[in-house]
């Protein structure tokens, strides 16, 4: 199993907290990963990406150009890179924060109001890990306990008592996708 | 087995330099590079293993902070990137004709000049070549990924000793950027007062008791003697050549054109390979590990059955000097490159090689 995922939003959102907690949850079952932020002289507000990729072997380019799965936060980013999803692959996008949404038809696509289930959950914070559990219930390609492993290793212990809160917020996310085209 | 982690290159570096047992870090900050002192700060191994960490006013300050603990025996490193390089080159060409170990770390940006702040490789003439002034070189470590981040620092010092000549890890800035699963060594201990006489007893500063006095200097009054000692650096650099080449080959078996590429680029280029082996066309990969002493024997020795080698670097084509003295006119050698901080996809990759090659 290998999966090529772009995690792309506002900088901000905690697009590069999820991809580490994703990573470190494949490292929890053994798997390979790779994790490539865009960097440059980038700024608060302004659009961030990451490369996730997971693998049960060797991986060979961190830097890819199509990806199995994209996790579109705003309009900016479903604009650069919906057409970069490989055909058959996935989109999983927040409607509150994209306008347009995807016309591809050789794509599943899945959406979340991602904005708004945060706010609701009274913890904004955890806006990514909704996110992170949609993602999840769409392509289970870590199991949920490594979800709780992974936040360990990657929160320092002063922070550990949010965890329960951010397993909490995965569920939401886990239960709240729904899909708006899928592939025979 | 060490700690599995998740974590930057640039990170891993600092880590593995405290577990290492290195004695100083000596840096000035630059971007992409900063997290190795930032790591270091933040850890603090002054309290834990007595390494100190010092941020110089300059550049050009850290370098020599490195010589002086060197002259001592000490395990003694430092970082930069492109620009911070250029100002050390006269420290460090000082240490090479001293014979003075220690460990560099460059990771590149995208030059000439100030540049950006993106991944690049246009530093391999300055590291590979000398640098510096005079006739020296430096060995040169490539690591193509977060773990080799991590064992080239144990294997850089080793080499630096074993030579007594500084060694550098050239490295682009996407390695020190990315995070992937590392492995971390087990503590090592830094060297005793005891340890470093055995190891470095017969030329190091240690104090000068009872023994003969030891004068550490790059500095001759006569030509004569100039030159013997340029000939026992020119031994000890054969030797190196000799002893030391390192590199990865894959697919190279049965490949009717092979890729030659370092760092990010060569795992940019082992994906290339592996969709265009989908196609069904034989590519291999050779990754020299080793920038100085470069892989020359290994890729003489595929030129026989190749119809082509294809160099990719983030530069104008410098590695690609090297490749081409190795196959001296045998076979083609090609180069697709980018510059100036942009990186090449596998795809880009495969399009240059298709119309290279007309495929």
């Amino acid at each position: 199993m290998t999966e090529e995922i772009i995690i792309a939003g506002f900088g901000g959102q905690g697009v590069l907290s999820m991809g580490k907690i994703l990573a470190y949850s494949a490292i929890m079952q053994n798997q390979e990963v790779s994790w490539m932020p865009s960097y440059g002289p980038e700024m608060r507000g302004g659009t961030a990406n990451v490369t996730v990729i997971i693998s049960d072997k060797r991986i060979s380019s961190p830097i890819l150009h199509f990806f199995d799965t994209a996790i579109l936060l705003n309009q900016q980013s479903m604009e650069k890179f919906e057409s970069l999803v490989k055909p058959g692959g996935t989109i999983l996008y927040d409607s509150n924060g994209v306008s347009t949404p995807p016309t591809r038809r050789d794509i599943n696509i899945h959406k979340i109001e991602g904005v708004r289930l945060a706010s609701e959950s009274g913890n904004p914070k955890t806006y990514n890990m909704i996110i992170l559990g949609a993602f999840l219930k769409v392509k289970p390609i870590v199991q949920a306990d490594n979800i709780e492993k992974g936040l360990q290793k990657s929160l320092p212990e002063r922070h550990h008592s949010l965890i329960p809160m951010n397993i909490e917020a995965v569920e939401i996310g886990m239960n709240q996708i729904s899909t708006v085209h899928l592939l025979p | 087995m060490g700690d599995i982690k998740l974590m930057k290159g640039n990170e891993v570096i600092a880590e593995t330099a405290i577990r290492c047992g290195c004695d100083g870090y000596f840096g000035y900050p630059i971007t992409p590079q900063s997290e190795i002192m930032e790591t270091l700060m933040l850890r603090r191994p002054w309290e834990e293993t007595g390494m100190v960490v010092l941020q110089a006013e300059s550049e050009i300050a850290a370098i020599n902070m490195v010589y002086g603990g060197a002259c001592c025996g000490k395990k003694v490193m430092t970082s930069s990137s492109s620009p911070g390089m250029s100002l050390k080159q006269e420290g460090i060409t000082y240490m090479a004709g001293a014979e003075l170990p220690c460990l560099i770390v460059d990771v590149m940006r995208g030059g000439p000049g100030l540049g950006t702040i993106q991944p690049s490789q246009s530093d391999y003439f300055q590291a590979t070549k000398g640098g510096g002034h005079g006739d020296y070189h430096l060995i040169v470590l490539a690591p193509a990924s977060v773990q080799e981040m991590s064992d080239f620092v144990v294997l850089g010092f080793e080499l630096a000793f074993k030579y007594q000549n500084p060694a550098i890890i050239l490295v682009d800035g996407a390695i020190g950027q990315m995070m992937e699963k590392v492995e971390l060594p087990d503590y090592t201990p830094r060297w005793s007062e005891q340890e470093i006489e055995e190891i470095s007893g017969d030329w190091a500063l240690t104090g000068k008791k009872n023994r003969k006095q030891h004068i550490i200097t790059s500095l001759e009054y006569s030509a004569p003697p100039q030159e013997i000692f340029n000939h026992k650096l020119q031994r000890k650099y054969k030797e190196m050549r000799e002893q030391e080449v390192r590199f990865e080959t894959i697919h190279c078996e049965d490949a009717d054109y092979i890729f030659v590429a370092y760092g990010s680029v060569a795992r940019i280029c082992q994906k290339a390979t592996e969709l265009l082996r989908e196609k069904g066309i034989k590519v291999g990969l050779l990754r020299p590990i080793t920038l100085y002493p470069f892989p020359t024997q290994a890729i003489s020795d595929l030129c026989s059955k190749t119809k082509g080698f294809l160099t990719v670097e983030m530069s104008a084509g410098q590695m690609l000097e090297d490749v081409q003295l190795a196959v001296e006119g045998r076979t083609k050698v090609e180069f697709y490159g980018r510059m100036g901080g942009v990186i090449p996809t596998p795809e880009d990759v495969i399009e240059a090689f298709e119309k290279i090659f007309s495929i």
